[in-house]
Parts: C-alpha cells; sequence; structure tokens
C-alpha cells in the first residue's frame, strides 16, 4: 500500500535542494555559500542539521503493509526488532530498574528504556520529525503573512500602515506566552495547532522588521526608476523590493528557528504540547521531572532527549550566525 | 515631560480596547455558552436546569455586544470575577501572588541584567582575544539549552545532591531568602547566553566610534574608555532590549515558580492552563498586557533620561 502523505518529505527536500541550486546562481548568493564554505564552525552545524533532517526524513516516508494496519515508517520498521521491556531499565543494562523485582531485557538498549518499556534511542531519534515540523511548519505559516502585510504596510503607507500597524501592535502588546498559551487552550491541542499558534505569534516581529525594509527601499532610485517606467506596483513588489528584502528576511527566520525548537519543550511542561504518540523531546524531559526524583535516578531519558534538543538548536544557531556574517558583513558581532 | 507620559497614555487606550476585543473573541467566541457552563460545572454532572441557570447567572444569555461591554468594562476597573474552577476571588489571588512574584522576578531581573553587563564588559575590554572567543562560544551554548533543563538539573544538582537549598516553597519574611536563592540562581544563569551576546554587541558597536577614538588620542586609559564612555553609551540599547525582555521574565516566571512551588502570578497562570480555567487565564492576559503597555512607555521615558539627543516632543 502506499499513503499520499508519504510523496510530502520527497517534495519538501527536491524543493529544497531546487531552490539553494536557483539562488547559488545569483553572485550574492555564491558569495555567501563561499563564506559559508571557508567557515568550519557553519559547516559542522549544517551537517548536524542535515543528520536531523535526515532521521527526520527517514521518520516520515511511511507506508501500509494492508489495508488494516497503520502505516508504519522506515525508521520504525529498523526498529521494529527491538523488544519492548517492562519498565525502566539503564543504559546498556541486563535487567529493569526501579521495581521490586527486577527482569531480565528481551533486548539490548544502548540509552535504555523509559517508563513503558520503551527504547529511549527510537523515542529520541522520533522527536527530530516533530522538532523540524515546528521549525517548518510554523516558518511556512508566519513567513507569507508576515512579508505580504510588512510590505503592503511598508509599500503604500498612509491607511493601509496604520491599519496593519495597528493590528500587530495589538497581538505585540500581548506577552508572547500569554497569547500562545491562550490560542493553545483555544485551538486545542496538536501539532498543527502548535504551529499555528506559533505561527500567529512569532510573524509579529518579522512582519515589523519587513515593514522597516520596504520602507526604506520604497523611495530608492531603483524602485523609483521601475515606477516611471510604468512597472505595476505588483510586479514592484514581487520583483524589485522582494529580492532585497530576502537576506534580512533569510537571517531572521534561521536565528528564530532554535527559538521554535525551543518552545515546544516549554509547552510540554505547561501540558499544551504534542501528544504521547508523537515523539517529542519535550514530552520526555517533562517526564524527567519525576524520574529525577526517584531512587535509583533516573537519568537517561532526560540526558538523551535534553542533549538531542541541544544540539539541534546549537546546530541552526551556529548556522544562523554564519549565514548572517557571510550575506552582511556589516552585522558581525 | 508630563505631556509626553499623558499622550502615550492616550495612544495606549485603543491598544488595550483591541486587546479585549482580541481576548472576548478567543474566550468567548469559540466556546458556545453550554460549553463553558459544563466546564464551569464540571465536577457536579449538571442537569439542563442547572446549565440554563449558569448561563443566566453569568451573564451568557445577553447579546454579544452587551457582553462585549461587560467584559471591557469589568477589565479597567480590575473585576476579573470568580476563577471558573475553584470560585475564588481572582482579585484576590492576583494581590496575594503579586509580592512574591515581584520578590522573585525582580532579583532574577536585576541580577541577570548585572551579570549579563559585567560579563560583557570582560568580553569587550578582551575582545579579540581567547577570552572573548571564550565567552561568546559559551554564550551560544548556555543559549541552546531549553530553560526546563536548567530549572531541572538546577533543582536536582543544588538541591537535592548537594543539599544547598530547599527543594521548593516559599516562606514570609526574612526566612524567604533560603527559598529565593534557588529560582534566582536558576533564573539568571538560564537568560544569560543571550543578555550577555546581545549587550556584548552593543558595546562592541560602541567601540567603533569616533569618539572612543577621539578619547585615546586624548590619551585616556582603555579601562576609562570601557567604563566612562562605552558604557554610557552602551546603556541605551542595552535599556531597551531589558524592556523588551520583559514578556520573557514572565514566561521564567511561570516555569521557574511553579516549579519551585512560589505562590505568585507564575504559579497560579500554570495551575490555570492545566486545569483549563478561562476565567484566570483571562484576567492574567489582560494583566500581563497593562504590564507591557507600561513597560514600553517607561522605557521610551528612560530613554529619554539617558540619551540627551532624544527629544520627547
Amino acid at each position: 500500500m502506499f499513503l499520499w502523505t508519504s510523496v510530502i518529505p520527497f517534495l519538501v527536500v527536491g524543493l529544497l535542494w531546487l531552490l539553494i541550486r536557483h539562488a547559488l546562481r545569483q553572485p550574492l548568493w555564491a558569495e555567501a555559500s563561499s563564506r559559508i564554505k571557508k567557515n568550519r564552525m557553519a559547516l559542522v552545524a549544517l551537517t548536524i542539521i542535515c543528520a536531523y533532517g535526515g532521521v527526520a526524513f527517514v521518520d516520515a516516508v511511511s507506508w501500509k503493509d494492508d489495508k488494516n494496519s497503520p502505516a508504519k515508517s522506515v525508521l520504525d520498521r529498523v526498529f521494529a526488532k527491538m523488544p519492548v521491556e517492562e519498565t525502566y531499565s539503564a543504559p546498556m543494562a541486563k535487567t529493569t530498574t526501579g521495581v521490586p523485582h527486577p527482569k531480565p531485557l528481551e533486548g539490548k538498549h544502548l540509552f535504555g528504556t523509559d517508563g513503558n518499556g520503551r527504547d529511549v534511542l527510537y523515542q529520541t531519534l522520533r522527536g527530530c520529525k516533530t522538532a523540524l515540523i515546528i521549525g517548518g511548519l510554523t516558518t511556512l505559516i508566519s513567513l507569507p503573512l508576515a512579508l505580504l502585510l510588512g510590505m503592503l504596510a511598508g509599500y503604500y503607507g498612509k491607511l493601509v500602515d496604520d491599519g496593519i500597524q495597528y493590528l500587530y501592535t495589538v497581538l505585540d502588546s500581548i506577552p508572547n506566552i500569554l497569547l500562545l498559551v491562550t490560542l493553545l487552550m483555544v485551538l486545542g491541542n496538536g501539532l498543527d495547532k502548535i504551529c499555528l499558534a506559533l505561527g500567529i505569534t512569532t510573524w509579529v516581529g518579522l512582519c515589523r522588521l519587513v515593514r522597516g525594509e520596504t520602507l526604506k527601499h520604497r523611495d530608492r532610485e531603483y524602485v523609483r526608476a521601475a515606477k516611471s517606467l510604468g512597472v505595476s506596483d505588483f510586479r514592484i513588489l514581487t520583483r524589485h523590493i522582494l529580492p532585497n528584502l530576502l537576506p534580512t528576511v533569510i537571517i531572521t527566520v534561521t536565528l528564530g528557528l532554535s527559538g521554535l525548537i525551543l518552545s515546544e519543550a516549554i509547552l510540554s511542561y505547561l501540558s499544551l504540547g504534542v501528544t504521547n504518540e508523537t515523539g517529542s523531546w519535550g514530552n520526555m524531559i517533562d517526564a524527567a521531572r519525576v524520574e529525577l526524583a526517584r531512587e535509583p535516578v533516573l537519568w537517561w531519558n532526560l540526558l538523551a532527549a535534553s542533549s538531542a534538543l541541544f544540539v539541534l538548536v546549537w546546530a541552526f544557531n551556529v548556522f544562523g550566525d554564519a549565514i548572517r556574517d557571510a550575506i552582511d558583513p556589516r552585522l558581525r558581532s | 515631560m508630563l505631556r509626553y507620559v499623558l499622550r502615550r497614555l492616550l495612544y495606549a487606550v485603543p491598544i488595550i480596547l483591541g486587546v479585549a476585543l482580541l481576548t472576548f473573541l478567543l474566550f468567548y467566541s469559540t466556546s458556545t455558552p453550554e460549553q463553558m457552563a459544563v466546564r464551569g460545572l464540571s465536577a457536579k454532572n449538571p442537569t439542563q436546569d442547572q446549565i440554563q441557570a449558569w448561563i443566566v447567572q453569568h451573564g451568557y444569555d445577553k447579546s454579544k455586544s452587551e457582553q462585549f461591554k461587560k467584559h471591557v468594562g469589568e477589565m479597567f476597573l480590575f473585576r476579573f470575577g470568580k476563577s471558573d474552577i475553584t470560585g475564588e476571588s481572582i482579585g484576590a489571588r492576583i494581590r496575594e501572588g503579586a509580592l512574591p512574584s515581584a520578590l522573585v522576578a525582580g532579583l532574577i531581573f536585576s541580577g541577570s541584567v548585572f551579570a549579563g553587563i559585567v560579563l560583557a564588559l570582560v568580553a569587550a575590554y578582551y575582545r579579540g582575544t581567547y577570552m572573548d572567543r571564550l565567552i561568546t562560544l559559551t554564550c551560544v551554548l548556555l543559549m541552546s539549552i531549553v530553560s526546563i533543563v536548567y530549572i531541572i538539573v538546577g533543582q536536582y544538582t543544588l538541591s537535592k545532591v548537594l543539599k544547598l537549598f530547599p527543594v521548593a516553597g516559599f516562606a514570609d519574611g526574612l526566612e524567604a531568602w533560603k527559598f529565593v536563592m534557588l529560582p534566582f540562581i536558576v533564573g539568571v544563569v538560564s537568560g544569560l547566553g543571550r543578555s550577555v551576546r546581545l549587550y556584548r554587541t552593543f558595546m562592541l558597536e560602541e567601540m567603533n566610534q569616533d569618539y572612543v577614538r577621539t578619547a585615546r588620542a586624548k590619551g585616556v586609559g582603555e579601562k576609562s574608555i570601557l567604563f566612562k564612555h562605552v558604557l554610557k553609551n552602551a546603556m541605551i540599547p542595552i535599556i531597551t532590549s531589558v524592556v523588551l525582555s520583559i514578556p520573557f521574565i514572565f514566561l521564567g516566571n511561570l516555569l521557574v515558580e511553579s516549579f519551585f512551588g512560589i505562590p505568585g502570578l507564575g504559579g497560579m497562570m500554570v495551575d490555570a492552563i492545566t486545569n483549563q480555567d478561562f476565567a484566570v487565564v483571562r484576567a492574567m492576559v489582560f494583566l500581563g498586557t497593562l504590564l507591557y503597555i507600561v513597560g514600553a512607555i517607561l522605557t521610551d521615558v528612560c530613554y529619554a533620561l539617558v540619551d540627551p539627543r532624544v527629544r520627547l516632543e
């Protein structure tokens, strides 16, 4: 059996590849990429991001064996032979822990098992997809909204600007976390709803930036020249101003990804995170609150999830900085 | 100055009205009165009559515009009503929780600003050397750890293993310091990476200004340049970023307070979220927004006090 959703990851990877290929033909991006290639830390970070992406990709490609069975991803199939134990067991241990009568384990678990006896390594790897979806889907929601409204406000000014500014000032004056919590309480739980709520809270900052940049470009000579040649507003915005906004927007979006991924863990603590069936680092870290208080201390769940989260966020931070330095050396800190 | 403050306050009115409308739409229009009644009466397995009585009692049978007027009026008069779940007065709980919250938030806030500025000064003083590189690399590492992990690990190592502080709780009066220390340390450390990196950028920007070169040419010492010239000018962007980070303090407080059992507003908010207590969340959103707007006005005023180039008119 074949599932149409399993095409999406291929589409995403293909589109990204095409976009990068296309961008590299332009001098600005070609130069930026040559600068990044010289930055060793950035290359390490990029490799890490690609590795996480690879795991997420392997976890996203899924199909059904027959009509009635649930769809299983490649990752599920790799770990299919891993037996589910009764309860917690330490990394590489031979028996379960935390129960009066330890039982011998059926399989070897590199990172141990959690309270339900599931392999921690498998759970950690499953978190990659969730984290990248939260980063990616949220950006897909907030970016078009911010670009559209920001460019309209900056370009047309006057009443349009006033209206859009009022809209985002109202949203912005509610502290981010409170708006996020309110939206999620009203929308309900779920990965897609988290992305929507995060999108609604994060587009404001981006929109403000886009508006300011558009305002700067609106009166430049090249825009005025295009106007006097009779180019339509739509074409000026999409063909002339947008490409000039992209460097700033890409820097901000890349640096923002780490924050989005981190917020998943915080939402899990507030019991507004993804459901337990969706593998997520936030849920694993949340479970560790109780586990650390037990005797013997059950530390591996916390360590695995938080280091997976830490490494990905670190990579995005470092790569975001590298992109910023490569595209706009004036901003170098 | 007074005129400016008044104008800013007037400008805030339509914004607050917008927030009131937004919260009204979110809370009142997405669920029907019946659903809210069932939620409000949850434990009692309500009959149809009870639901109807609840709706009439809470005024949900009136028209939407009347409900909105009531909502706005109550918010502006700080009449927050009663909790959906426990039935306690929200206003009284906010008054109780404000002091512990202000204590913890204020300490964390001033501690992290102070530590951030000191470390950023060190990094700026040794700019370009290994010391600077070490500080910036550590900052990125610190920024990449989620705040919950700081809290969990801090609580585990400092109070469970080293037994330096009580695990959680709160006491009134001077005894409070024991309970406040752990949240204080965790709160300051978790925000350090971001602030040091930001402040360092501000300071390095000032380092490249002409007046610094002039000062050096006059023969002013490097230390004096850093503390007298650069620090004063770097304070302007630092003040802005400090106030912009107030919502993040609120976030930190939510987690820190509920984790360490401090009976403040943040802990109350987390309880309300887990219990789906819409009335409390509504009140907190409005209060948080108000604080944020007041904070923004205060920043602009501080801005004018620090920087004589900024004119308020």
